[in-house]
C-alpha cells in the first residue's frame, strides 16, 4: 500500500517536472542568448554555453546595456505603466458590474444581451481601427492616453464578461436568495457578497488583461501614435531593430526586460488564485 | 425576487458595458458587414462576389484547412493540458513555482515568442553548426536537420500549433485551476471512501463539477483559434502552406487595400463562431 | 497601504489625462536601430537650424498604420514609402501632395539625374523625393578566399558558370543564398529574377513585365526563373540546398563567405549588406576581405544594367513646417548626413564622395553614377498584391520545389485582378 502510494507520487513528480522542463527550455534558450555576444548568437547553438558554464568571457551584458541605455526607455516604461494600469482596471471593473447584472438580475432580453456581448469576442480588432480612429479625430481623442484607455476597455470587455458571468453562474443561488431575503439591497449584495467571492476570477482576469495591454503594440500605435513622449515600452523596444533586421539580437534582452513587470504582477496575485472560492461561506 | 427600481439597477450595471461594446465593437462590425458587399474601395456594389472569393480561392481554401487543424489540435492541447496541470500541481508543494513556469509564455509578447522559437526551430545545413535546439537533438540521435517551419502541410502547421499551445496552456490552466479548487473537498473524499480509484474520481466527480468552466475555456480557445494571427504572422507570414484566415484578412485589408474582400473574410469568420456561441448559451440556459 | 495605492493611481490618472502629443512635423517610416539613429541626426540638424520639432514614428507595420491614419483623417505629415507601388496607389487616391510646388524645381533639375524625377512621377505629377539609393546588381565575394583558390572574378555569365563548375570540382560550394525575411520572405529572389530579366530580355521588356503588359507566363519570364532555379534549386550550387535557401535569413546568408574555412564563395545582394558584414565580422577590411563585382551580363547585347532601390519620402499634408522639412531633405547637406552614417548611396549629385565611410561605398556610388541603363526594383514598383505578395510567395514556393508553370500561373492570376488595366495581352 505504501509502495503504491510512493510510486504514484514518483510518477506525479516526474510528469510535472518533465513538463516543466519542456515548458521552460524555449525561454531558457532566450535567456542564455540574451547574455551572448552578437557574433556568437548566429554561429553556435546557445546550449554550447553548458560545456563551460563558468567561462565568463563567453557572456556579455552588452545586449542589456544597449537596450536600457537606448533613448527614451524610462519614459516608455512610465507610459506603459500608465496605459496598462488603467487599461486593465476599467474593463475588469465594468465587466464585474455587467456580469453581475447579467447573472443575478432578472430582466427581459437578458440572454440576448449576454449572447451579443460574447459573440463580439470574435470581432478582429483590425476591423475597428478605421471607424474608431475617425471618431477620435473628430473628438480630439487621438494621440491621448484617454482614447487608448477607452479602446482597451472596450476590447477587453467581451472576454472579461464571459469569464465573470460564467463564474457568477457557478455560485449557488441560495446564497443570493438568502441575502436578498435578509433585506440586503442590490448594491450590498454586489459589493459585500459577489465581489469578495469572485476574487480568484477577478485576479485571473486582471492578470490576463494586464498582460495583453502591457504587450500590446498595434492598438497603441493606432490610437496613440508613435511619437516620443507617449510611446509605450513595446514601441521603444521594436524601434531598436532596423527595418532589415539589423541588431535583432537586441530583441532577446528586450523580451526579458519587458517580461519582468507582468511576471511580478502574476507572482503577487498568485495567492488570490489559490484561495478557495466558497471557503467558509456556506454554513452547515 | 422583487427588487425595487429594477430598471435603474439594470441600467447602472449594464449601461457602461453596453455603451463600450456598442460603440467600439458592434458599430464597426455592422459597418464591416455593409462594405463586404462592395468593391475594394467601397465604391461599387458587387453583391456576393467577395464571399464567393472567400470560399473558392485556393489560398482561402488552404487557410480553412489550416484553421481546422488548429481547431482540433490547439483546443485539445490547451484545454487537455491545462486541466491535467491544474489537477496535478494542486498536489505538490511547489505549486506556485510550477504554475509560474507554465504561465510564463503568456507574459512574453508575440514578437518575443517569435525570437524564442527561432532558437528551437531554426534550420541550418549539416555542414555547419546548428543554432536551433530541435535540429541539434535530431543530429544527436543520428538524423538529418529538418526545416520544421518549411515542410508542410503537417510538420510546419503542427510546429506552429505547438507554439500556440505553449503560450495558451497557462491561460486555461489558471482558470481551470480556480474551478478545480472550488470543488468541495467532501465530494472527492466521499467518492474515494466509496472505493473509487483516481480515474473514476476524475470522470465521475471532477469533470462533472467543472463542466461549466471546461466548456467556457474550450469556447474561449475555439474563438481564439479562429482568430489566430500573431503567431503565424510573426513566424511564417502564412508561407509554406501555413496561411490562416485572419492573416488573409489582414493582408487584404492593409497590404492590398481591398476593403470589400477583407470585410467578407471577417464576416465569414464571424459566421463560423455563431454556432459555438449559440451552443454555449443553450447549455447555460439549460443548466440553470 | 491601500491609501498609497489609491493615491498612486490618482496621480497616474491625472498625468495620463493631461498628455497630448504636441504639434510637430511627423514622419512615419519602417526604420529602427541604426537607420533610425542616422535619421535622428538629420532631424536634429533641421531642428537646430529652424527650431521646428520633428517626430519620427517607426513601425514595421507601415501599411496598416498608414492606411488607418489616412482613412481616419490624421495622416502623418511625411511618410517614407517602401515601394513605388504604394506611392502610385496613394497618388491615385489623391492623398499625396504634388511636389513641384514644394521643392525648388530649378535646383532639383541641376542636382539630380533625371531618372530620379521620372521614377517618382505618377501621371505627370511628382510625388516622391529620393534621399538615398541602394545598388542591387552586385555579387559579393571574399577576395582572399578567391586568391587562395586561384579563382578570378568572372566578367560574363559563361565565365561565371565555368567558375562555379570549377568550384564544385574543387569540393567547394559556389553560392550562398537566403530568402527568409519574416513577413517579407522571398524578396531576395525577386532581385535575382529582375537582374536576370534585365540581362536576358532587356530593359524594354523589363518595363513591360513590371507594368503587366506581358503576362507572367511569358517565355522570357519563365526563362529568367529557370536560370535562377538552376542555381538555387541545385544542392551542389548553393549552401545547404533549397531548404537552407528558404530557411536562411537574408542577413545570415552572407556569413558562409567569411567562415574559416569559407563555406561558400559568392553572394548576390544589394549594397546595404555591408552594414551586416561589418556588424558580424568587425575585423574585416572593406576591399580586402570583402568586395563585389557586378552581376555579369548574360546576353551580350544587354550589357550590365544596374538594378537599384531607393528610400523615398512623400508628403501627405500641406503643413508649412512639413514642406520646409521636405525642402531640407532635398539638400545635399541633409543627404550627406544620412548616407554618411549608413553607407548608402547618395542621389544628390552635389554630395561630396568623401562622406562615404570607405572606398568600397564610393565604388558602389560610381557604379550607380556610371550606369548606362538603370532600373528600379521591379517588385517595389508593382502593385502591392503582386510585388509584395504573390511575387514573394511565388519565389518561396518555387525554391521549395513547386512546379514553375503553376507558380507563374498563380502570380499571373493575382496580377490579373490587381493591375487596374486588367489582364495582360499577349
Amino acid at each position: 500500500m505504501a509502495l503504491r502510494k510512493a510510486s504514484a507520487r514518483f510518477i506525479l513528480h516526474s510528469v510535472i517536472i518533465i513538463s516543466l522542463i519542456i515548458w521552460i527550455v524555449p525561454t531558457l534558450g532566450l535567456l542564455i542568448t540574451s547574455f551572448r555576444p552578437a557574433e556568437e548568437v548566429n554561429s553556435t547553438g546557445w546550449w554550447t554555453v553548458f560545456s563551460s558554464p563558468l567561462d565568463f568571457t563567453k557572456y556579455t551584458l552588452d545586449n542589456y546595456r544597449q537596450v536600457i541605455k537606448a533613448g527614451g526607455m524610462g519614459i516608455a516604461f512610465k507610459n506603459s505603466l500608465i496605459i496598462t494600469v488603467f487599461g486593465t482596471l476599467f474593463p475588469v471593473l465594468i465587466a464585474a458590474f455587467a456580469a453581475f447584472g447579467l447573472s443575478r438580475l432578472y430582466f427581459r432580453g437578458r440572454s440576448f444581451i449576454y449572447a451579443l456581448i460574447v459573440s463580439l469576442l470574435v470581432v478582429p480588432l483590425q476591423l475597428t481601427f478605421i471607424p474608431i480612429l475617425k471618431l477620435y479625430n473628430i473628438l480630439n481623442l487621438s494621440g491621448t492616453f484617454t482614447g487608448l484607455w477607452l479602446a482597451h476597455t472596450a476590447y477587453g470587455l467581451p472576454l472579461a464578461v464571459y469569464i465573470l458571468h460564467n463564474f457568477f453562474q457557478s455560485l449557488p443561488d441560495d446564497l443570493f436568495e438568502a441575502a436578498f431575503i435578509d433585506g440586503a439591497s442590490t448594491w450590498t449584495v454586489f459589493v459585500r457578497l459577489a465581489l469578495p467571492l469572485s476574487v480568484p476570477a477577478l485576479a485571473s482576469l486582471f492578470i490576463f488583461q494586464f498582460l495583453w495591454v502591457w504587450n500590446d503594440l498595434l492598438v497603441a500605435l493606432i490610437y496613440l501614435g508613435g511619437s516620443g513622449q507617449v510611446a509605450p515600452l513595446t514601441m521603444r523596444l521594436t524601434s531598436l531593430v532596423g527595418s532589415h533586421g539589423q541588431d535583432w539580437h537586441l530583441l532577446t534582452s528586450a523580451a526579458f526586460i519587458s517580461m519582468l513587470m507582468p511576471l511580478v504582477i502574476f507572482f503577487s496575485l498568485q495567492r488570490y488564485f489559490v484561495k478557495g472560492i466558497l471557503a467558509g461561506s456556506v454554513k452547515g | 425576487m422583487n427588487i425595487k427600481n429594477k430598471k435603474w439597477w439594470v441600467a447602472l450595471f449594464l449601461g457602461p458595458a453596453l455603451f463600450f461594446i456598442t460603440l467600439y465593437l458592434l458599430y464597426p462590425l455592422l459597418h464591416t458587414i455593409v462594405i463586404s458587399f462592395f468593391d475594394k474601395r467601397s465604391e461599387a456594389f458587387v453583391g456576393l462576389e467577395n464571399y464567393i472569393y472567400s470560399f473558392s480561392s485556393p489560398v482561402m481554401r488552404a487557410a480553412f484547412r489550416n484553421n481546422l487543424m488548429w481547431l482540433v489540435f490547439f483546443t485539445i492541447g490547451t484545454v487537455g493540458l491545462g486541466l491535467l496541470f491544474a489537477i496535478l500541481v494542486d498536489r505538490v508543494k511547489y505549486e506556485k513555482f510550477a504554475k509560474t513556469i507554465i504561465f510564463m509564455p503568456m507574459a512574453i509578447s508575440f514578437v518575443g515568442a517569435g525570437v524564442v522559437w527561432k532558437f528551437i526551430y531554426t534550420y541550418r545545413p549539416v555542414m555547419t553548426e546548428q543554432i536551433g535546439l530541435l535540429n541539434q537533438l535530431v543530429i544527436l540521435f543520428g538524423g538529418k536537420p529538418q526545416g520544421w517551419l518549411l515542410r508542410g502541410p503537417w510538420m510546419n502547421n503542427l510546429a506552429l500549433i505547438f507554439v500556440g499551445i505553449w503560450i495558451w496552456t497557462g491561460f486555461s490552466m489558471v482558470i481551470l485551476s480556480a474551478a478545480y479548487k472550488g470543488i468541495p473537498k467532501e465530494l472527492i473524499e466521499a467518492a474515494r471512501v466509496d472505493g473509487a480509484n483516481e480515474w473514476r474520481v476524475f470522470l465521475n466527480v471532477i469533470i462533472p463539477s467543472m463542466a461549466g468552466t471546461i466548456i467556457s475555456v474550450m469556447t474561449t480557445m475555439v474563438i481564439n483559434v479562429l482568430k489566430i494571427f500573431d503567431i503565424v504572422y510573426v513566424m511564417t507570414n502564412g508561407n509554406y502552406g501555413t496561411e490562416v484566415i485572419a492573416n488573409r484578412m489582414y493582408k487584404e485589408m492593409f497590404q492590398y487595400r481591398n476593403y470589400g474582400r477583407a470585410s467578407a473574410i471577417a464576416v465569414v469568420l464571424f459566421l463560423c463562431i455563431i454556432p459555438v456561441i449559440i451552443l454555449n448559451i443553450r447549455r447555460e440556459k439549460g443548466g440553470n | 497601504m491601500k491609501r498609497c495605492v489609491a493615491l498612486l493611481l490618482v496621480f497616474l490618472l491625472i498625468s495620463g489625462i493631461g498628455v497630448f502629443a504636441r504639434e510637430t512635423v511627423t514622419v512615419m517610416g519602417v526604420w529602427g536601430g541604426v537607420e533610425l539613429e542616422a535619421f535622428e541626426k538629420v532631424m536634429e540638424t533641421f531642428e537646430a537650424a529652424t527650431g521646428i520639432e520633428v517626430e519620427f514614428e517607426g513601425t514595421r507595420d507601415l501599411p496598416t498604420l498608414l492606411t488607418t491614419r489616412i482613412e481616419a483623417g490624421n495622416p502623418p505629415d511625411i511618410v517614407v514609402l517602401t515601394g513605388l507601388g504604394m506611392m502610385n496607389d496613394l497618388a491615385n487616391d489623391g492623398v499625396l501632395v504634388e511636389l513641384s510646388n514644394v521643392l525648388d524645381m530649378k535646383k532639383f533639375a541641376e542636382e539630380y539625374n533625371p531618372v530620379w524625377r521620372e521614377l517618382a512621377t505618377y501621371e505627370g505629377g511628382l510625388y516622391g523625393l529620393y534621399i538615398s539609393a541602394d545598388v542591387k546588381s552586385l555579387v559579393w565575394y571574399n577576395p582572399k578566399a578567391f586568391a587562395a583558390n586561384g579563382y578570378e572574378v568572372p566578367g560574363t555569365w559563361e565565365e561565371l558558370e565555368a567558375l562555379s563548375k570549377r568550384m564544385i570540382a574543387d569540393g567547394n560550394i559556389p553560392w550562398s543564398v537566403g530568402m527568409e525575411s519574416g513577413a517579407a520572405s522571398g524578396w531576395p529572389g525577386t532581385d535575382w529574377i529582375e537582374d536576370i530579366m534585365l540581362r536576358t530580355a532587356g530593359p524594354e521588356v523589363y518595363d513591360q513585365w513590371v507594368n503587366h503588359d506581358i503576362p507572367w507566363t511569358d517565355a522570357r519570364v519563365k526563362r529568367a526563373f529557370e536560370i535562377f532555379g538552376s542555381i538555387v534549386r541545385d544542392e551542389a550550387y548553393t549552401w545547404g540546398g533549397p531548404i537552407a535557401v528558404n530557411a536562411t535569413n537574408f542577413n545570415d546568408a552572407v556569413a558562409p563567405l567569411f567562415m574559416d574555412p569559407p563555406q561558400a564563395f559568392m553572394h548576390r545582394q544589394a549594397s546595404f549588406i555591408t552594414s551586416t558584414i561589418r556588424e558580424n565580422n568587425p575585423n574585416l577590411v572593406a576591399g580586402e576581405d570583402y568586395d563585389f563585382f557586378p552581376f555579369p551580363p548574360i546576353e551580350e547585347e544587354y550589357g550590365t544594367p544596374v538594378l537599384g532601390a531607393a528610400d523615398m519620402v512623400s508628403l501627405l499634408t500641406e503643413k508649412p513646417a512639413a514642406k520646409q522639412f521636405m525642402r531640407f531633405l532635398a539638400t545635399p547637406g541633409a543627404q550627406s548626413i544620412w548616407v554618411g552614417e549608413l553607407g548608402k548611396i547618395g542621389v544628390n549629385k552635389r554630395i561630396n564622395p568623401n562622406v562615404y565611410p570607405d572606398e568600397l561605398t564610393a565604388k558602389m556610388a560610381a557604379v550607380l553614377q556610371d550606369a548606362t541603363v538603370f532600373r528600379f526594383d521591379g517588385s517595389d514598383s508593382m502593385p502591392g498584391a503582386v510585388g509584395s505578395g504573390a511575387f514573394w510567395t511565388g519565389i518561396v514556393d518555387y525554391v521549395n520545389g513547386e512546379d514553375l508553370d503553376s507558380v507563374l500561373e498563380y502570380i499571373e492570376a493575382v496580377a490579373d485582378e490587381t493591375y487596374t488595366g486588367g489582364a495582360a495581352t499577349d
